[in-house]
């Protein structure tokens, strides 16, 4: 797989990411607390993470570029399923995923 | 920390606090090694993969930033969905700095330690009363901040000698690790319908956006769904 991702990406990431999650933080510290009052604010953002993670589980597990595909992943997330519905530790699920996924790949 | 110690704090902090502080140092350190591969077969260096846990540190944005990058996503997607995912912090500092009450350099460094972790343990300290709350603040932003970057650079390098991500299975590590980050925190019927909507739509709508946008495009979901609840 090995992308081919330019430095210029890479750096602008890191620094604009970087920059703005401090800002992000630093904003909370200097705000007044009657901000955090509005209750619609406070539900969607506790949802942010949770919809965000799910784009990410699919777009990782999924997708190629703009198509959505299934391969040797898929085996890797379902063994990840599997392992957290057994209530297995994170090091166990990631694990167990890679070996899934790498069988597979090495497979066909 | 420093002024914890001077105060006496140290010596009268509950055993229970240290235990929760360490254990979700350590625990996090886990998840280090899996941002630190992450990163690197997204196409990140491994100084780059370590200056990203030194300076973004927040877990969910890192992942985000090169999971976005890893898709083909464009530079502006991943800033922005890193960004987004970063918001709760600022929430979580509207929570902390009237707790902690510190100024100067001290909240330079408290802004930079306000993550999930540390607010989580501070605010579980609540019955214990202020001072063992802030001491559970420090020391698990502390405690964290040390075991999330030195397992970052373990698992960037790693990942650097392993090579071809895909036939050790990395490629399908990285979205478990998501899948892992997502688990814990589905503990209502209301949040796992949220995130079965999420993935549903994140996948509706990959053939028709640039890559990595979807991902962004799916705090949509987020929004309408709790701007509705009640």
């Amino acid at each position: 797989m090995a992308p081919e991702v330019s430095a210029t990406t890479t750096w602008t990431v890191l620094v604009a990411t970087s920059a703005l999650c401090f800002a992000t933080k630093l904003f909370g510290h200097y705000v007044p607390q009657r901000w955090l009052a509005n209750a619609t604010l406070q539900r969607i953002n506790a949802l942010i993470p949770i919809s965000l993670l799910s784009a990410l589980v699919v777009a990782q597990g999924l997708v190629v570029k703009t198509h959505v595909v299934i391969d040797h992943r898929l085996a890797g997330l379902a063994v990840a399923l599997a392992a957290l519905f057994a209530r297995a530790p994170f090091p166990v699920v990631v694990v167990l995923a890679a070996v899934a996924s790498a069988v597979v790949y090495h497979l066909h | 920390m420093a002024s914890a110690g001077k105060n006496g704090l140290m010596a009268q902090l509950p055993r229970t606090t240290l235990r929760d502080a360490l254990s979700v140092s350590l625990t996090v350190g886990a998840y280090g090694v899996a941002f630190g591969a992450a990163s690197v077969a997204a196409g990140f260096s491994v100084l780059q993969s370590c200056l990203f846990s030194l300076l973004t540190f927040t877990g969910a944005s890192q992942f985000a930033a090169v999971g976005v990058v890893a898709s083909g996503g464009a530079p502006i997607s991943a800033i922005a969905a890193a960004t987004v995912l970063g918001t709760r912090n600022a929430l979580y500092g509207i929570q902390m700095a009237p707790l902690l009450h510190v100024r100067g350099l001290k909240r330079i460094a408290a802004a930079q330690l306000t993550i999930d972790e540390s607010t989580n343990v501070a605010l579980a300290q609540a019955p214990r009363g202020v001072a063992v709350m802030r001491a559970g603040f420090w020391l698990t932003g502390a405690g964290v901040f040390l075991f999330w970057n030195v397992f970052t650079l373990a698992g960037a390098l790693g990942a650097k000698a392993l090579g071809n991500p895909a036939s050790w299975g990395l490629d399908a590590a990285v979205p478990a690790a998501f899948l892992g980050l997502l688990w814990p925190r589905l503990d209502t019927t209301f949040l796992r319908l949220v995130a079965g909507a999420s993935m549903a739509f994140a996948l509706l709508i990959t053939p028709w956006l640039p890559a990595g946008l979807p991902i962004l495009a799916t705090a949509l979901v987020a929004v309408a769904l709790g701007w509705r609840q009640r």
